[in-house]
């Protein structure tokens, strides 16, 4: 039976281009994805293209596609990306002026659009918000973008029409890799897109599933932990497929990094939500039959739902964050001081903030049910002291944050004083008919 | 005995929710972790972080248990004031739970 060998590229906007490389160069793959998109990456990218409308595309962009062409011309390795963000024109323009610099002539670059949304809002004032259920026209908030998830329709066609490399918007994670799937297999049926669904989950994320967010020394290790490399999916024309790595670079891939990363951002198993199908990995299993290398079976998919998630951003709010460093004993009666003098000062400058958090970090700052451990406090050396405020401008949250932090009427032995500020891009979701979005590909060739 | 010393765990996130996976290292160990970390347990562990419901579901081949709890990350990943705003961490709490 037919095997395509896929490369998990990149998981995330920033992600290292080195494991990458090692799998163009030594993998033997067919294809490379690189998911670079977080939930909110796109409302900065479209932010940044506002202001500049030759920008909003992946900033790593030039970097990973001077390195990746070449190594893709040589190994006839296909490139799919969702690096174009939220300026796909552009991000092609792109990658066409580097390909003719590096004397790639042929190369045929595709764009897939039709995730902006944004100027159909209007349409949507009656649809609740996904996270809220509050109706969507009663959100007052200034709106910066609106993407829809879409799937793995334009990726196929655009491999279909020949291209060499895809850059998309916005679209599915597991989408990148389930359109070669389908391009290469003729795949039409919901439980075929629900076993390349699995693909894609399982890869979206780069090391996650090679030993990265997974190592406890002495209890799970990972070999080479310095040099983890990325994963290959090995998938046959049945769905049947393997997840394994280099055997050149570190890391792990086993029951337990499959299943880790199976679980990883899912809610219902049986029920995984995606523009292409529902997806049920509820009954997936697992087999390692070598090192590094697993069997994966067992997923499936059912209809899809006809709507696509989209991702508004909005200009939520200012946020600012001080910290201070405290040692020695009686630590946790100086950070509460501090805390307490903080409130009553934002009280008597009339300038309390729209939400607040105080914590200590090295205590309870990650989870704050820490307290509830009863810990003995004695034994904790050096903590920081941690404020965060929210408010409507930026002005506000610098007074707040120095209202707070009097720089020498501070408890004893409080360090200087870090601090920093930003803009808060959010997001809500919307769940919208599928009929309302025209995906289009654009072909250019070098 | 402690969660960490017979499962492992990892913490994902979506919007203002986040889940937690429970995996036994040795199949042996589930049908423990199955009766003893409960939905209700999870909610009560988390209980100054997870505003919301926790919703548990099995996976039994493969010895795992998944967590979803609502309102979890402060309003959300891109809004939340915390320190670790995808909850990145929170897998390593659950596994402090002694059983």
């Amino acid at each position: 039976m037919r095997t395509i060998r896929i490369g998990g590229g990149a998981g995330f906007s920033e992600d290292d281009l080195e494991p990458a490389l090692d799998l163009m160069k030594y993998g033997d793959i067919d294809y490379i994805c690189f998911e670079c998109l977080a939930e909110r990456t796109i409302a900065i990218a479209q932010q940044q293209k506002l202001a500049n409308p030759r920008k909003g595309y992946n900033a790593g962009l030039e970097f990973r596609m001077e390195h990746v062409l070449p190594l893709a011309r040589e190994k006839g390795i296909k490139v799919i990306t969702n690096m174009g963000a939220a300026n796909v024109e552009r991000a092609m323009e792109v990658t066409m002026e580097i390909a003719a610099r590096l004397g790639l002539t042929g190369l045929k670059v595709a764009g897939v659009m039709g995730d902006d949304v944004f100027d159909k809002l209007d349409r949507y004032k009656d649809i609740p918000i996904f996270e809220t259920g509050e109706r969507f026209g009663g959100f007052k908030k200034p709106l910066v973008s609106a993407n829809a998830y879409l799937g793995f329709e334009g990726i196929a066609e655009a491999l279909d029409n020949g291209a060499d490399v895809v850059i998309t918007g916005r679209c599915a994670d597991a989408a990148l890799f389930l359109g070669p799937l389908v391009h290469e297999f003729g795949w039409n049926t919901y439980e075929m897109y629900g076993k390349g669904t699995l693909v894609g989950h399982l890869m979206e994320c780069s090391s996650y599933l090679t030993g990265g967010y997974f190592c406890i020394p002495g209890k799970s290790d990972v070999e080479d932990f310095w040099n983890i490399g990325f994963p290959i999916a090995e998938v046959s024309e049945d769905g049947t497929f393997f997840v394994t790595k280099l055997d050149r670079a570190g890391g792990r891939v086993d029951v337990q990094t499959c299943t880790e990363q199976l679980l990883y951002e899912i809610h219902d198993p049986a029920s995984y939500l995606t523009p292409n199908c529902v997806a049920d990995f509820s009954g997936v299993r697992f087999e390692e039959v070598a090192k590094n290398r697993v069997k994966v079976t067992g997923a499936t998919g059912r209809p899809a739902t006809g709507k696509y998630k989209v991702s508004v951003g909005y200009k939520d709010s200012y946020v600012g964050i001080s910290e201070l460093g405290l040692c020695g004993l009686r630590w946790k009666e100086r950070c509460d001081l501090y805390f307490e003098a903080a409130e009553k000062r934002w009280q008597a400058y009339g300038e309390k903030p729209e939400e607040h958090q105080f914590s200590i970090i090295g205590y309870n700052s990650i989870c704050r049910d820490a307290e509830h451990m009863n810990f003995d406090l004695t034994q904790i050396p050096e903590v920081r002291a941690r404020i965060a405020v929210r408010a409507d401008s930026m002005q506000r949250v610098k007074r707040q944050i120095e209202l707070a932090n009097p720089p020498l009427s501070c408890p004893a032995g409080a360090s200087i004083l870090t601090a920093n500020f930003k803009e808060v891009l959010a997001i809500l979701s919307l769940l919208i008919p599928c009929t309302d979005v025209n995906i289009r590909v654009f072909y250019r060739e070098v | 005995m402690k969660l960490a010393d017979i499962a492992h765990s990892r913490t994902g996130d979506k919007g203002n929710i986040s889940n937690v996976s429970l995996i036994a290292y040795n199949r042996k160990n589930y049908d423990l972790i199955r009766e003893k970390v409960t939905a209700e347990r999870v909610k009560e562990w988390f209980r100054d972080k997870v505003r919301g419901k926790v919703v548990r579901y099995e996976l039994p081949q493969l010895g795992a248990l998944n967590f979803v709890m609502y309102d979890a990350l402060g309003g959300g990943v891109t809004k939340t004031l915390d320190i670790d705003p995808h909850g990145k961490a929170l897998s390593q709490f659950l596994l402090m739970m002694d059983i």
